[in-house]
């Protein structure tokens, strides 16, 4: 303000030059930059018209203060609600107004992704919770117990050749010692830590990242994930087995789709089992059978190993790795990728 | 373990397919990896149809044809058999085809017709020596099919994968009895050893410790590494070439023939399962064999030429001065047969399996011989193949027995007989298989059983190692009889009393946070090159760059960063839910589940209305640490105290502010043009990884529920909100957490919002100070604030500001 304003008059007359200001601006105001400048002409915090007229409210004698503060509110209120009714007719008109060119790209943000095998794996989850399965967790870094002792694997024998184990610790291996600790080889383990701590009926599904000494090429890795599901309880039968890991084949791959069971060998399991299903992977190549899981009735000596009655309880477990079958389903033909963190690879995934 | 079609049918004459065979051995023994036909060099030759032939018009001998080879076109072919026939299928190769014996078919002009390929005859394709004229085919398939598909003139070959628990079945003689058994066709004697010369083995001389006949001694030292030990002296053998069958044998098998008295042995090896070894007898010093462990410092040279120092726990094979073979893995150079050996001993044994396992192991040499005893031979099948093989030598390579076998060892200990519950074997398998079917069953792959009320008493063969409890039993029982006829119908089954574990539950809440944030999840390898003090080390590192595990995912984070910067991508942001291990003296690492995102680059995508979209930056990383704090730790307060760096957070939660993570900058190897990553890493939880109960025990106590925080909802507010806004003139030294605080404390209880929505620095305010407006919500939850009662709110606040801060209100106009 270029003068202080004293008297009554020169109020009134500011406050009537402000009003009309307000009349001619707000109502031209056509788009929301205009409207924003009018705003801060007129009701801006720092330099609005209004709001320095206000400041000038103490400056005026006593008597007239009451009637120059009466008008000023009817005059701000007015303001307001006329810069309310703009910015309203303003949001409307660009809900329904024409844009120039309606094939411009719109503004987009950018889409996060879940990784493919994480995909998958939602995927398994979600069907196995149906058939009553809770998901169990356990740690990667474990003992050799957990890992081979309690599932059964007998000391020394080539069966451990299959697990090519990575060993915790810096110094010198002794096979068999139990204060031996390594990197889960598989999320069996997770078996045995739930055994050992819930009662049966044990329905559950551990998913995990395990660890295998291979080295790193288009397809091997060292470390992959794995989704393993066990259920015990009394009259479990292989029968249930079959049935229930069919019934989860066709609702992954399919109605109709064709499993079949092969023997197979894992110490931890007994009668063994692999299952394959018969599917159409997109590639031209049309059906072919492809082995998913390793299965079977859960070995007595596994729940011996956990304090549980292998007379009286019996059950099933299986083993299958989404990273295959992740491979498989988005035609991945190198395992590298899973682990390269590319971000063109991973936004492929965003609509999944 | 390769497998010859053509071998198993002569060990069991079936009937059956490739295909079919196959599809049983997968579907009731072991899996059949891959099914190939050998004569791999018939493999581009296809079966063609002549649909068209008339006389050649410039020679009377040969034919012009059109041959349909599937193609689509009709071929023009010269051909110079006799008789060609319209309508007929014969093999045919096209211009380019390279056939057996390495000629490489072109097509070309023969007195003036153009030839696109060859009509075969037998000779011509190796099949015989046929060439009176071209093969006609006697089958039904289309024009184009592949010759070896269509008609069956190789051997097959089959690719078992057989698992350490079966090593039975690393012969064709263990898959014959397996196919026996499914086909119920009985094992047979090969027609290649009908002929074996009629003089069996004498009754073999036994030693407990030695023993000699044919002028050879054998003592064994070390009955632990060598159980079982026989060998038979044999005399005047030339040794040579083998018979083509024998190569053929062989050569089914993946084996190159070397000579008669080798091939004989590896005859043995992949037809019996026994691995054998030939010495030259003339060769053994002092007419005698020792069985022993190495003496100190002993070395020898195996027969791949390579100079092996031995070590204690190995069993080497000697004659009196020194060794000559390393027991059940290789034999000697020094006791080689060779073309001028006459004098052979032939060697059966049987080596203790973890034995071979640790000599394997310790000298990394991994043969046939080895692979087999350490997954352990049949104990009990040493006379017998013993007398096989003696009869083998002697038929390809002349030579006579010279006095009876030797044989020194333990008595061979026959497996423990198991009981079979009929009752709880159908329980096991949901099936009620009758007890006689389960004898029939077990008996024809060799079992002994006898059958009892309501149980089996089974003993299982020699060659059975892997069968010790009923479970065996069940299993033996559910894949002969096949597990396909198990029923599928899903049976009603009882909730599991196992909760969902917490920290998955929070993985997904707090992925599909940063999901939805636009950040794309990761499952890096956590291998990083760390320190041993403050990085959990692997001990056997695949990678010796990568030899310890993530301490922090912000490590790993921070690697896949960099590798996007090297592909010239820019705009990173990625997150993992992930594992990261600390050190613990005497045990397992700590090891915490956590989540880490990492940002990077534009902080939106560009569009035409912004072509150049602002850098993520701190702000975004403090307001991504908040997040996801908030997220993983719902209902309790989350509170940031910046580092040292003045760019950093601690991110705390709760009333004591528990840390639980960090946010700032990520030092990264990044080039010029890329801009500065960010990072934030939350710790969910501890992965408890203790004993859960001794080992053959059960806790008895379930873990404790845990219990979530839940947010409280508040209700809606009924009365209208009054808003001041304040600019302060605030000295950099004050924070603006403490300028929060001190306005929030004097605004008391109406004050419901207080936001800082702008801040000021430059011309017009003294120097060392900045405005911050901070806009103020007040509210009464029962009447309607009047302004008097704000304003005296507003002095009250702007009064503490200067008492408690030196802070006042920045004045304008």
């Amino acid at each position: 303000m270029a003068s202080r304003i004293t008297t009554l008059e020169a109020f009134n007359a500011e406050l009537e030059r402000i009003q009309a200001r307000a009349q001619g601006l707000v109502p031209e105001a056509g788009d929301a930059a205009a409207l924003e400048a009018a705003r801060v002409e007129l009701v801006g915090r720092e330099s609005g018209a209004l709001t320095a007229l206000g400041t000038s409210l103490g400056s005026l004698p006593k008597e007239q203060r009451r009637e120059a503060g009466q008008g000023f509110n009817l005059v701000r209120t007015a303001v307001e609600a006329a810069l309310e009714a703009a910015r309203a007719r303003l949001a409307a008109a660009s809900g329904t107004g024409a844009l120039a060119d309606p094939t411009m790209p719109p503004r987009t943000s950018w889409r996060g992704s879940r990784h493919p095998v994480s995909i998958v794996l939602d995927e398994l989850e979600d069907i196995f919770r149906e058939l009553g399965f809770t998901i169990a967790l356990g740690p990667e870094a474990e003992h050799e117990w957990y890992n081979f002792g309690a599932l059964n694997f007998p000391a020394d024998h080539p069966a451990m050749d299959l697990h090519d184990t990575l060993y915790l610790g810096a110094g010198t291996l002794h096979h068999g010692d139990h204060a031996i600790s390594l990197l889960r080889t598989h999320t069996s383990p997770v078996q045995v830590r739930t055994l050992q701590s819930y009662a049966p009926p044990i329905r559950i599904l551990a998913p995990g990242t395990v660890y295998r000494r291979d080295f790193f090429d288009a397809t091997h890795a060292p470390a992959f994930a794995q989704l393993e599901g066990l259920a015990i309880d009394e009259g479990i039968s292989f029968a249930d087995l079959k049935a229930t890991l069919t019934l989860f084949a066709r609702r992954f791959y399919g109605a109709g789709t064709r499993t079949r069971f092969g023997p197979s060998y894992f110490p931890f399991t007994e009668p063994s089992a692999q299952m394959e299903v018969e599917v159409d992977l997109g590639d031209g190549r049309g059906n072919r059978w492809l082995e998913i899981m390793g299965c079977g009735l859960v070995h007595p000596a596994v729940l011996e190993s956990a304090g549980i009655d292998s007379e009286r309880y019996s059950g099933w477990a299986f083993g299958m790795g989404p990273g295959r079958i992740a491979m498989s389903r988005y035609g991945i033909t190198d395992i590298r990728l899973l682990y390269d963190s590319d971000v063109r690879f991973l936004e492929q995934f965003a609509a999944c | 373990m390769l497998i010859s079609h053509d071998w198993l049918r002569a060990l069991v004459p079936h009937r059956r397919s490739p295909e079919e065979v196959r599809d049983l051995i997968s579907a009731h023994v072991a899996t059949v990896d891959r099914m190939e036909r050998l004569r791999g060099d018939l493999r581009d030759v296809v079966v063609g149809r002549v649909v068209q032939a008339g006389r050649h018009p410039n020679a009377d001998t040969l034919w012009v044809t059109k041959v349909d080879d599937g193609s689509g076109t009709l071929l023009d072919v010269v051909c110079g058999a006799p008789v060609v026939t319209v309508g007929t299928l014969y093999p045919f190769a096209r211009a380019g085809t390279v056939l057996p014996g390495g000629v490489r078919l072109e097509k070309r002009k023969i007195r003036g017709e153009t030839s696109n390929g060859m009509l075969c005859s037998a000779r011509e394709l190796g099949l015989g020596a046929d060439h009176s004229g071209i093969m006609a085919l006697e089958i039904d398939v289309p024009p184009g099919t592949s010759f070896l598909e269509a008609v069956d003139v190789a051997d097959v070959q089959f690719d078992v994968d057989v698992l350490p628990n079966r090593p039975d079945l690393l012969s064709h003689a263990g898959l014959a009895r397996e196919l026996s058994a499914l086909t119920s066709v009985a094992v047979a004697i090969p027609p290649e050893l009908t002929d074996l010369r009629d003089i069996p083995l004498q009754m073999p001389v036994v030693g407990a410790r030695e023993a000699t006949s044919g002028g050879i001694t054998v003592r064994v030292e070390d009955l632990d590494g060598c159980p079982h030990y026989m060998g038979v002296v044999i005399r005047g053998v030339t040794v040579g070439p083998s018979p083509d069958w024998l190569v053929r044998r062989l050569e089914s098998v993946g084996v190159r023939s070397i000579s008669n008295v080798v091939d004989a042995t590896n005859y043995m090896l992949h037809g019996y399962g026994q691995p054998m070894h030939a010495f030259d007898a003339t060769r053994l010093a002092g007419n005698t064999i020792v069985v022993r462990t190495p003496r100190a410092g002993e070395r020898l040279v195996t027969l791949d030429g390579v100079d092996r120092a031995l070590g204690a726990r190995m069993t080497v094979i000697a004659d009196a001065e020194r060794a000559i073979g390393l027991g059940g893995v290789m034999g000697g150079q020094n006791s080689e047969v060779s073309e001028s050996t006459t004098d052979l001993f032939l060697e059966v044994a049987y080596f203790d399996p973890h034995r071979i396992r640790a000599t394997r192991r310790a000298l990394g040499l991994s043969t046939d011989a080895s692979y087999r005893f350490e997954r352990g031979i049949d104990p009990a099948a040493t006379a017998s193949t013993l007398e096989l093989a003696a009869g083998l030598v002697m038929k390809v390579a002349g030579g006579a027995v010279d006095g009876a076998p030797i044989y020194v060892g333990r008595e061979f200990v026959a497996p423990a007989a198991v009981t079979l519950r009929t009752a709880r074997a159908q329980r096991l398998l949901g099936d009620d298989v009758p007890a006689d079917e389960m004898v029939r069953l077990l008996t024809s792959v060799g079992f002994r059983v006898q059958q009892a009320e309501g149980q089996l008493h089974v003993m299982p063969p020699s060659w059975r190692n892997d069968v010790s409890r009923d479970a065996d039993l069940v299993e033996e029982v559910a894949r002969l009889r096949g597990y396909g006829v198990l029923s599928d119908d899903v049976s009603p089954f009882r909730p599991g009393t196992v909760p969902d574990h917490p920290l998955h539950l929070l993985g997904r809440r707090v992925r599909d946070l940063l999901v939805g944030d636009g950040l794309a999840e990761v499952r890096p390898l956590p291998f990083v090159r760390g320190e041993d003090e403050t990085h959990v080390r692997v001990a056997n590192p695949i990678a010796e760059d990568e030899p310890h595990l993530r301490r922090s995912l912000l490590e790993t984070l921070g690697r896949r960063a960099e590798v996007n910067l090297s592909r010239m991508q820019g705009d990173v942001r990625l997150f993992e839910v992930g594992s990261a291990f600390t050190p613990r003296p005497g045990g397992l690492p700590l090891e915490e589940v956590r989540v880490g995102a990492l940002i990077m680059g534009r902080r939106r995508p560009p569009h035409f209305t912004e072509p150049e979209p602002p850098a993520f930056d701190a702000w975004d990383a403090k307001a991504l640490a908040i997040r996801i704090a908030e997220v993983a730790f719902p209902g309790e307060a989350v509170s940031l105290e910046a580092g040292d760096d003045r760019r950093s957070w601690v991110i705390g939660v709760g009333p004591v502010k528990r840390r639980v993570g960090v946010a700032g900058p990520l030092a990264l190897d990044r080039p010029p043009w890329a801009a500065e990553a960010w990072g934030v890493e939350v710790t969910l939880d501890v992965m408890p990884n203790a004993f859960v109960a001794p080992a053959g025990s059960h806790a008895h106590a379930a873990p404790g529920v845990v219990r979530r925080a839940h947010v409280r909802y508040r209700s809606l507010p009924t009365t209208p909100a009054a808003e001041v806004d304040l600019a302060l003139l605030v000295p950099d030294a004050v924070p603006a957490a403490d300028v929060e605080r001190v306005v929030r404390d004097a605004g008391g209880d109406l004050l419901e919002r207080v936001v800082l929505f702008d801040e000021y620095r430059g011309e017009g305010l003294p120097a060392g100070t900045r405005s911050l407006g901070w806009r103020l919500t007040f509210r009464d939850p029962v009447r309607t604030l009047r302004d008097k009662e704000i304003e005296g709110r507003r002095q009250k606040i702007l009064r503490s500001l200067e008492n408690e801060l030196g802070v006042r209100p920045r004045i304008t106009a």
